[in-house]
């Protein structure tokens, strides 16, 4: 049995983000640290220690499909891991991004603050009884539009632990996939130090006198 | 610990999430660089756990080969 250490329980800020967030959307610009993190360790570090060992989503998806069974556990469809879908999920999910940043500079420049969280792209849900009165309304305008963003990233990643894998979410998360993408361009070279990637590399030492 | 015949072998689509790294009771696996998880071989005893948890089931278990 492995030690437990501070960030096995990275999946608590998680749950503690969606709550803050239920409670005052204005929480939900704390969901910028789980943007800029990775994104900083990935630029500054080289490598993927945020989804490799600090992500909070991660770990509460495995959670909840493997201590609490709430995942099937069989693998994903094949298209899931492949290039073309990570990278076009990547694109779609900055495009909606763009929009949501578009409309924060609508409701900036003098366009009425939408009090609605847009779920999975296509449903607004009222969010009417949400106080946002203290701050000027593109801060809230944000708040919205992004606290829209995680819940839909949530769901999409909740439904894909109960018909795969616990953590499918994983293969296509548009971080996972950019701070992958910055990794190759950083490092721009195939892994070679040890080990073995396909069958082309795969023979071994191990002697027969065992 | 007794070795098995059959050792991970991880494909190019891997996504280096690292889910296989904590469940390997070796430490045989790790995502280098962050652009793949790579197997020593040294040390892999063919469990198959990592390839139970890979939730791109990227990770098979394929023969070792032996070389006198």
């Amino acid at each position: 049995m492995k030690q437990k250490k501070w960030y096995h329980f990275l999946w608590l800020g998680e749950i503690l983000y969606l709550i803050l967030g239920l409670c005052n959307i204005l929480f939900a610009w704390l969901g910028m640290l789980f943007f800029s993190i990775p994104i900083f360790i990935t630029i500054f570090g080289g490598n993927k220690a945020y989804c490799n060992r600090y992500c909070g989503r991660g770990q509460l998806l495995g959670l909840l499909g493997e201590k609490l069974k709430l995942s099937r556990n069989v693998p994903p469809p094949k298209f899931l891991k492949k290039r073309w879908f990570r990278y076009g999920f990547l694109l779609f999910f900055m495009t909606m991004f763009g929009f949501m940043l578009s409309a924060t500079y609508q409701v900036f420049a003098g366009a009425p603050l939408q009090e609605t969280i847009k779920l999975l792209w296509l449903f607004q849900l009222p969010w009417e009884w949400a106080k946002v009165d203290m701050v000027a309304p593109w801060i809230a305008q944000f708040a919205f539009g992004f606290f829209g963003v995680m819940l839909t990233s949530s769901i999409l990643g909740i439904l894909t632990m109960i018909a795969f894998r616990p953590r499918s979410w994983c293969v296509y998360c548009p971080m996972g996939t950019m701070t992958q993408g910055i990794c190759q361009l950083k490092n721009r070279k195939e892994p070679t130090a040890y080990g073995r990637t396909s069958k082309g590399n795969c023979r071994t030492t191990q002697t027969t006198s065992q | 610990m007794s070795y098995s015949f059959k050792i991970a072998q991880v494909e190019k689509e891997c996504v280096a999430c690292g889910c296989c790294e904590p469940v390997c009771p070796r430490n045989a696996i790790h995502v280098l660089l962050g652009m793949i998880a790579q197997v020593e071989t040294e040390k892999c005893i063919g469990c198959g756990k990592c390839a139970k948890t890979c939730p791109a089931a990227v990770i098979t278990l394929v023969k070792r080969e032996v070389v006198s």
